[in-house]
Formats: C-alpha cells, structure tokens, sequence
C-alpha cells in the first residue's frame, strides 16, 4: 500500500470522486493553479480543469450560497474554507437555510464544507479554532472530524456521497505530521462509527481529530512509567452522527472515561458525551467524568501561551492517574 | 416595447389579480385566528413576480421572496396548497414546518428563500451556476426588496455572479421602504441601480406598476442571460400598499404617499391599457375576475379540509435517512 499524508489523502478521496462522479466539484479561494493555502489541490485544476476547480472571489456568503443553490440542482459541491476560523462569516447560509431545507421543504442540500482547523501550528487567534461544536447543536448537518489519513480518505468520500450538508474538518497539524499506508483503490469509512484507536480495559479515553495522538502519547508513557494502567482510546471520527453505542461499549468495560478535545471547555462536546455517560452509564462508572480541554479563551499565538492553552499529554496523564487513584 | 397579445395579457391580468384576491383572503383568515404567526403581502406590487415570472421556461428557476406570491402562482402551486401552507396543513410544500411564502418546489422550478434577508441571492446564484456548469439554457429568477440590498450577502453575491457571468436576473422591489425604515435611511446613494453599477452589472429603473414595462424589461435582461452575457439588475419602483405585515398599521408611512400610489395600482392601470388596446373587453375582464373568485373560495375550501400535520412528525426529514427509515 502507499504511504500517504494526511493532506494527500484527503486528495486523493477528493480526486477520485470527482473522477467517479462528474457532478462533484470544488470552489474556494485560492484553489485553482495556485492549489490552495495549503496545497490540498494541487494539480487538480490542471487535471479537472477551471470549471470544476473554481476560484472564487473572497467571499465565503457568495461561494457558500452558491454551493447551497448548486446542490438543490443536483450537484455535489465541495466548499474549501481557507481557514476552519472564517466559516463563522457564512454561518447564517450553513444554519439557516443548507441545515433547514430538507426539514423544511424536502430539498436535499449535499454539500461538503471542509478546511483546516485547530491550533499546534502558532496560527494565533485567528487560524487555529475548531468551530465544530456550533454545527454539532445545528440539527440538519453533519461533522466529521477525522485523524487518520486512512480514515481523512474514507471520511471526506462518505461525506461527499451523503446526501445532507456535510462539515468536514481537517486538523492542519496532521496534514504533514502523519503519513501512513492509505489503500490506493476505493472504499469509504461511513459516518457515525467511530474506531478504537488503542484497545484497553482499565480507562476509556473518547476522544476525536489531533487529541487522538495526544491521547495515544499519554496512554504509552503511562505503559512505560509503570503505572500498569492500560488504556483504551476511541476515536469519534464524525461527531453528528455519533456512535453513542462504541462509546457507552468502551465505558461500560473500563468504567472509567476522560473526555478529550482541543476545543474549548464550556458547552463542548464533552459536555454532550458527559450527559450521554450519567444517563446511559451511570451504574457502570467507578469514578467521576472528567474532561480534558482547551481553556475558555481563544487560542493564543505565542508558543508557551499556545502550549499552555492546548491540552498535552500530561495533563491527559494527570487525569488518568487522577482517575486510576479515585 | 413588446406587444402584449390578447393571450399573454389575460395571463398576466389573471395571476395579478389571483395573487391580489388569495392575498385578501389570506388576511382574512389571519384576522379570524386562522392563520397564526405573521403575514406579508404585496399588494400593490403584483406587477413585479407576475410580468417577470411569466417569461420563464419550464426548466428555468424562480427565486421568489415574500412579497412575489403570483411567482408560485405562476409556476404551478395551487392556490389550495399555498393556503394549505399558511394554514399550517398538511398538503403544504412545507407540511407545516414552515409559513407564509417560506416554500418552495423543487418540481415546479421554485427554489425558496429562507427569513434571512438576501440569503437566497447567493443561493440563486448558485442554481445560476449549476445551469453554467451543465451548460444549460436555463435562467434564474431572483427577488428581494430594497432592505436586502444593504446587507453583506447580497454585495457578495452581485459580485460573484457579475464576475461568473452567471445567467440570472436580480429583481428588486423597491417598494420605499424596509419594514418602517425609508430608503433614505437604507443607503446613501440614491438607487439600487447605483449599487449595481458598483460590480459591474448591468442595471434598469422599471416603472414597478407597470407590468407590461416589467415584462418587457426581464424579457431583454432574460435574453441577455441565455445568451451568456450575464446578470442583469432591474430596480422595480413600486410601493407597499400595506404595513410591512398584517400587524404593522405603518403610521410612520405619509397618508400623501399611499393616495399617490394608490392611483398607480398595477392592475387597474393593466385593465386600462388592455381596453385601451382592446385586447380585453370589460365583460372578458369581469369574467376572468369572477373565475378568480371562484377559484380563491374552492381553494379556502379545499385547504381548510387539509389536516394538521401529525406530531408523530416531529423529527422526519431532519437528514435524509430519517426519511428512508419512515
Ligand atoms: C437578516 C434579517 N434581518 C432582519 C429581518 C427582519 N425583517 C424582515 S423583512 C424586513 C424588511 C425587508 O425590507 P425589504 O428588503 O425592503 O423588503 P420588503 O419587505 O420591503 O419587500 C426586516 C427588517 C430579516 N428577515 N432578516
Ligand atoms: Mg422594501
């Protein structure tokens, strides 16, 4: 098998739907001949040409209305936003009218919204959010969120194929960081079944995007500082729809759990997860829910600033022990 | 200026005053409880969505907004199923999930614009650019009134459509105001037309209450857009013969106004130029008339026979699965 990037992975699913199906098509700023802020197409406008690899003015209302519209007729669009941060400009499009018109009047709106968020790469304030959970409390859309290049391939074909509004976000610090065997021909991971990136039996550490690393590097130092506990680590990979029943599995066999994610503390996801654990786990659970996140501020640019805003592995550590010692 | 056939006239004469006579009725059933929420009229500008509408094909796409009810009308909803939709029933477009011109058919060529002012222009655009894309001869047909233009979305989208190219037509009803806000409050310049110009599209001042000036002027801008020469912005001049909704008394609207406008009607002026032109005769227009009333009392009839929807409801379609599942 190949070994691809993250980023070429993402490529290559792209790629190879456009080539499957020809109602598929990318627009964005920037995507074109330069092939994007971060060479996500490169090469593609040259192979598919400036029709279906569309630069756009600066305008994410403009670029993601037409998308909405394009898809009502029967296209597959593909919105590439520069920077995950700058989705907050079109917000009213993705909430208002791509999340309600199935609901409201039976138009289908398959659109995928993708680019890079999250922080690790001193991006600052403006270049580093993950603005997932805003869309996760908007019924009528999807997001996914993926950390593995096998799976960024599988996910971003899913989510083109879906026929509801997808948002697709890509953790900028895996694009280069993470390379591994991606199957050349193919296949699709679905949405809404989430992986166990490490098999333990003593703590469940549910986490999804770039946390997962962070999550594996605290799980093998504690293996090799001899604290004996054995983790176990599940990746979310889409967060609407969400595989409730991996993640009740895995703490009903632990009965403990951290919630990890990089967004920030207050009404993120883990608030969600912890509700799901006090209702349908609550007898199984040894010790408290705790979660490990980002403070509630936005991500700072300077490194020991951004350092300390990012959660690492051992404040994850701390918490297992925490948790192992409860 | 075109000349309007026997044929084309009693058409336009006739969904004029259908939207007129529904619209009447619909205040009633407001006025009885009957029909909850808000509701917005256009009378007073029926020349603007019947003289435009009228010209599109069947594979072309309108864009109709809240004061454009002869559009729907135009392009094939029944008066008994936008009733059912105010009505909250059943056999609406939206099966009660959604109220007053909030609809649309994807059948029928109606693509419907969402509460948030200006959203659907980028979103028409993109209907616009999918007949681009599949090479298509087909036009769009998008409204919104004289507010909308100073919101964000629609300065992007008449960028990105002049800069595409796109095959559509921008309607404005400048009806002198936004809910109570005049249009001198709304920009400083002096037209919409002067915004237009700004992007490089095309522009006209129709006289707005003239629906053989409003067809006539779409007809050339429609032709433009077949021919792949691009947008074009038509600034209707009309006025809103009513508060913004049934609520509304507009006592911030001069009493001098109204009688001026009042004396413009779109449809008298209409019935005057048909006799004038003895396309029509009185007894051929009191007969069309006397068929609208007919109609607009069957269609109350039929929608107040249409059920509620069934809670059991609540959650179909929210994404497409949910539907497959049903
Ligand atoms: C973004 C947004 N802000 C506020 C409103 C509330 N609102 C509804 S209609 C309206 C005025 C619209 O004026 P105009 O665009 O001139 O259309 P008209 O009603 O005059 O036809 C306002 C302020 C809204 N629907 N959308
Ligand atoms: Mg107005």
């Amino acid at each position: 098998m190949p070994m691809l990037t993250y980023i070429e992975a993402i490529r290559q699913g792209i790629w190879e739907e456009m080539e499957r199906d020809d109602r598929v098509f990318m627009l964005g700023e920037d995507i074109g001949a330069y092939g994007g802020a971060f060479k996500l197409s490169t090469g593609m406008q040259e192979h598919f040409g400036p029709n279906r690899i569309v630069d756009t003015p600066l305008a994410e209302n403009a670029f993601v209305g037409a998308a909405i519209g394009a898809a009502m007729m029967g296209l597959r669009p593909i919105v590439e936003m520069q920077f995950a941060d700058f989705i907050s400009t079109c917000y009213d499009l993705i909430v208002n009218y791509a999340a309600k018109a199935r609901y409201r009047w039976g138009a289908g709106v398959p659109i995928v919204i993708r680019g890079p968020s999250g922080g690790g790469v001193h991006g600052g304030p403006f270049h580093s959010n993950n603005p997932e959970i805003a869309f996760v409390h908007t019924p009528g859309l999807k997001v996914v969120v993926p950390a593995t290049a096998y799976d960024a391939k599988g996910l971003i074909k899913a989510a083109i194929r879906d026929p509801d509004p997808v948002l697709y976000f890509e953790h900028k610090l895996l694009y280069r960081r993470i390379k591994e065997d991606v199957p050349a021909e193919d296949y699709v991971v679905p949405l809404g079944q989430a992986r166990t990136a490490r098999t333990g039996k003593d703590i469940s550490i549910i986490t999804y995007g770039a946390m997962v690393y962070t999550a594996l590097e605290a799980a093998e130092k504690l293996a090799q500082e001899g604290d004996g506990v054995d983790v176990e680590v599940v990746d979310l990979r889409s967060l609407v729809p969400l595989d409730s029943e991996a993640v009740l599995a895995s703490v009903r066999k632990t009965n403990r759990v951290i919630l990890l994610h990089e967004d920030t503390r207050t009404a993120g996801f883990a608030g969600e997860l912890a509700a799901q654990m006090a209702s349908d786990a609550f007898d199984y659970l040894d010790a408290p829910v705790l979660r490990v996140t980002a403070p509630d501020c936005p991500v700072p640019y300077s490194p020991p600033l951004e350092e300390a805003f990012l959660p690492q592995a051992a404040d994850v550590m701390a918490a297992v022990r925490r948790l192992m010692a409860y | 200026m075109a000349t309007v056939t026997r044929e084309l006239g009693s058409q336009l004469l006739y969904h004029m005053k259908l939207m007129r006579e529904l619209e009447h009725r619909i205040e009633n059933l407001y006025r009885q409880g009957k029909i909850v929420g808000g509701v917005f009229f256009g009378r007073g500008q029926e020349a603007i969505s019947a003289g435009s509408a009228i010209l599109t094909g069947p594979e072309d796409v309108v864009c109709p907004c809240h004061r454009d009810l002869a559009a729907f009308l135009i392009r094939g909803m029944p008066p008994w199923v936008v009733l059912a939709h105010y009505l909250g029933r059943k056999d609406g477009p939206t099966r009660g999930r959604d109220g007053n011109t909030h609809m649309g058919a994807l059948p029928l060529g109606i693509i419907s614009y969402i509460s948030s002012m200006a959203a659907i222009v980028p979103v028409a655009n993109g209907v616009a650019f999918s007949f681009q894309y599949r090479k298509q001869p087909n036009v769009v047909l998008c409204y919104f009134g004289d507010g909308a233009t100073s919101r964000g979305e629609w300065h992007e989208a008449l960028n990105f459509g002049a800069v595409f190219k796109l095959p559509i037509v921008y309607l404005c009803n400048n009806n002198q105001y936004a809910y109570s806000t005049p249009v001198s409050r709304q920009m400083a310049v002096e037209h919409i037309t002067d915004r237009a110009q700004g992007y490089g599209i095309p522009c006209q001042r129709v006289d707005g209450n003239d629906v053989v000036a409003v067809h006539d002027a779409t007809r050339k801008a429609i032709a433009r857009a077949r021919k792949g020469e691009g947008p074009t912005l038509l600034e209707c001049e009309t006025f809103r013969m009513t508060g913004h909704s049934a609520h509304d008394g507009a006592e911030y609207v001069p009493k001098e106004l109204l009688e001026k406008w009042k004396k413009k009607d779109p449809i008298l002026r209409f019935e005057k130029y048909l006799l004038e032109h003895k396309l029509l005769s009185r007894r051929d227009i009191d007969g069309l008339y006397a068929k609208v009333q007919t109609e607009v009392e069957a269609a109350v009839t039929r929608a107040e026979q249409s059920p509620y929807p069934d809670p059991g409801e609540l959650l179909e379609g929210v994404y497409a699965l949910a539907e497959k599942d049903h």
